[in-house]
């Protein structure tokens, strides 16, 4: 069993000169990455643009985005699995994997935003003194790491089982895919009570927050996906129907008409009761008193998002690569502003006693930004390395017969045709 | 509970728990740079939450803590933890028709409780207003005000500290209790159990919680040698700070050190439950208000108008 696992593993050393440079690549600025940290480590977290009035700032903008990341699996999950909509099951692997490797970063961007991340383990039930449940920070952790061994177990197991040929038991696993659904809801729902639960910032104090989290997720999500997809499928033998795609970009277009309509319910709301709490979101699309480092970053986002709407709305663009691969950079690009940096700032500035700071990430800030997302697609393609040949065949755990070649493929793992 | 001791070259006491906590953890701790890494420091990783710890845990924390300090800035150090007074609520006011912005409460909070003089941190932050202006939007504050005499003619200023709250918003946020309402409503943080998550900071109303975003650095010759393990004693790089209501002064029937230094009498303290108290009296005789009413906190600051 050992054994078979190294030889899997060894499966991520094999690869063409591509392969060696992507992986290079990553490497390369996951060390540039590391080594910002030691210095952040070193002189603590001044080397950071926060301060006591903004005092979250990119890393917890990336946080927040790549919850949504992570939640998002659940769309291709519930179609796969619930309605058996094959064309999306075959691709469901992926998704998870993808979820495990977005709730690693997310878990990587709050240890490196911590001022003590060695005590870490005050956080943990029982043998720290976790605060549960009066803490969203502590709903947080159980639910994200929660989601993490649900998602972990599922590929694991049906990988394992793929492995040795044999087809895996959807009724094993079923209970599991039908919990790992409310609870990809209960991860971003629950990151979005923690901002939502602090009456002291009522721009997040808004009961459109959490609502508003899950739409932006189930855009952002999938279209990292799509574009995950046409990647995978040129490189390796793993297909997916462009069939699949388009229904999943038809997904896309629903969840962002919700997106910006919650977006336009949230403007009305503040801008036409003028409170002293519009200060927040004017801030964010108006500028305050001369301040608008954040302006034309969230105008950006909206009218990315928009464009990708209309895209994804019309069947003819939806169902044309190219179009529909800007849509999805425009989504990703659009939302990860707006779900990022357009989110957690404004509810800083300006702070509880009317101060305005600008913020804008040092260097540091974005080398270890930019190292944690290198790691994690370090991470995926690791995975995918590793996983690819076991599902579609090419690599067995057997021990009467050695693993190699596309031979041994015999279990019945083609695509299913609709 | 009998707890299996058992010593070890480096002489730490472990027992069960802490060896469990510590091989999970141990491996990423050192993976991280570590200057000091002592005995003392792997004493302080493997420290119980305060409020876990009994009275001997309690002072061997104390004695470790009183040494270390002592080395560090060269002179003898006390760390105590006086606990709270039975029968007693701290509560303060201030007189807002008598505050001149002098900003000496700051300073003799900084000298008192030992806050970082680079970068400074300081717990009492001073508003100044114009007058006529709409008060109630504090974005109207300045924070900054640098004139060459105080007051400034047409502006009148707002001193905010730690409002202690009844409801505080921070303590609820906090995912590990290193911050708590004591018994004499004094709101206190661990500085040896924070994270350094500053989701407290995000969470209070009052922008009283203060993160020690560098090293702290105080003069030797200016640490104030008279501590309190949740108030003033030397705080660490990474973790939050704030206004403790000078608890190593007020458990022993002393001022703060603001109330103390206000040269116009602006503020007053006392004890709640006290009907004879200097603030009892001024709750029950003066126009009252507490910031941000709205939001429930309930803080145990109240400003007033005493004209």
């Amino acid at each position: 069993m050992i054994r078979n696992f190294f030889k899997a593993m060894k499966q991520i050393l094999i690869g063409d000169r591509n392969y060696y440079l992507w992986i290079a690549f990553l490497s390369f600025f996951v060390i540039a990455g590391m080594a910002a940290y030691a210095e952040q480590i070193h002189d603590g977290l001044i080397v950071t643009a926060m301060r006591d009035p903004v005092s979250w700032g990119l890393y917890i903008s990336n946080f927040t985005y790549l919850v949504g990341v992570a939640a998002a699996a659940v769309v291709l999950v519930v179609p796969a699995y619930i309605y058996n909509f094959k064309a999306i099951k075959e691709i469901t692997l992926l998704g998870e994997m993808l979820a495990v490797t977005a709730v690693i970063l997310c878990i990587l961007f709050v240890m490196v935003d911590m001022g003590h991340p060695e005590r870490l383990w005050h956080l943990l039930p029982f043998v720290g003194a976790m605060n549960f449940p009066s803490s969203l920070l502590a709903w947080d952790v159980i639910v994200l790491s929660g989601y993490l061994f649900i998602n972990a177990t599922i590929v694991l197991y049906v990988l394992y089982k793929l492995s040795l040929g044999k087809e895996y038991n959807l009724q094993f696993i079923k209970p599991l895919i039908i919990l790992s659904i409310p609870w990809a809801v209960g991860i971003h729902t629950v990151t979005a009570f923690l901002y939502n639960g602090l009456p002291s910032r009522p721009f997040w104090n808004a009961s459109i927050l959490a609502p508003r989290f899950l739409a932006s997720a189930f855009c952002s999500g999938p279209a990292l996906m799509l574009i995950l997809f046409q990647i995978i499928r040129k490189v390796s033998r793993i297909e997916v129907k462009d069939k699949a795609i388009f229904k999943i970009a038809e997904l896309i277009a629903y969840a962002m008409c919700i997106n910006l309509f919650l977006e336009i319910a949230e403007l009305f709301k503040e801008f036409y009761s003028g409170t002293v709490d519009v200060a927040s979101i004017q801030y964010l699309y108006f500028g305050l008193k001369g301040n608008n480092g954040l302006v034309p970053w969230i105008w950006w986002a909206t009218i990315l998002n928009v464009i990708a709407l209309i895209l994804f709305l019309n069947p003819k663009t939806r169902e044309n690569m190219l179009t529909l691969n800007a849509g999805c950079v425009f989504i990703i690009i659009g939302i990860y502003i707006e779900k990022g940096m357009g989110l957690v700032i404004p509810g800083f500035v300006p702070g509880t006693l009317g101060e305005i700071y600008n913020y804008s990430p040092t260097h540091i800030e974005i080398l270890i930004t930019v190292g944690i997302w290198a790691f994690g697609a370090l991470l995926y393609t690791l995975m995918l390395k590793f996983a690819i040949p076991i599902y579609t065949g090419q690599l067995r755990f057997s021990s009467t017969k050695k693993t190699d070649g596309e031979k041994t493929s015999s279990v019945d793992l083609e695509p299913i045709a609709e | 509970m009998s707890k299996k001791q058992r010593k070890n070259p480096l002489s730490l006491k472990l027992d069960r728990r802490n060896f469990l906590k510590g091989s999970a953890l141990g491996l990423a701790a050192s993976a991280l740079p570590l200057e000091n890494a002592d005995a003392s420091f792997i004493e302080a990783f493997f420290q119980k939450h305060f409020r876990e710890m009994n009275k001997k845990e309690i002072q061997e924390v104390l004695n470790r803590l009183e040494k270390e300090y002592s080395e560090q800035y060269k002179k003898h150090v006390t760390v105590k933890a006086t606990k709270a007074m039975p029968g007693v609520q701290f509560g303060y006011g201030l007189d807002l028709s008598r505050c001149i912005g002098c900003r000496r409460c700051v300073y003799a909070c900084i000298g008192e409780n030992n806050q970082s003089r680079d970068p400074q941190i300081p717990w009492i932050q001073v508003l100044s207003f114009r007058k006529g202006d709409k008060w109630t939007d504090l974005e109207e504050a300045d924070k900054y005000y640098n004139p060459a005499t105080v007051p400034e003619p047409e502006h009148w200023y707002m001193p905010v500290q730690c409002q202690q709250c009844r409801h505080p918003a921070c303590t609820r946020a906090c995912p590990t209790q290193a911050t708590w309402k004591e018994p004499d409503g004094i709101v206190v943080v661990d500085y040896n159990w924070c994270i350094g998550c500053r989701y407290c900071m995000a969470a209070c109303p009052y922008g009283a919680r203060h993160f020690n975003w560098g090293e702290p650095h105080i003069p030797d010759d200016e640490l104030n040698p008279v501590t309190h393990y949740l108030g003033n004693r030397p705080r660490y790089k990474g973790v939050v700070e704030k206004c403790t209501f000078c608890i190593q002064r007020t458990r022993e029937g002393r001022y703060p050190a603001c109330v103390e230094i206000c040269p116009v009498g602006a503020r007053k303290f006392g004890n709640l439950l006290d009907p004879s108290s200097e603030i009892r009296y001024c709750i029950e005789n003066k126009r009252v208000f507490r910031l941000k009413e709205e939001l429930n906190t309930q803080p145990k600051f109240y400003y007033f108008y005493a004209t």
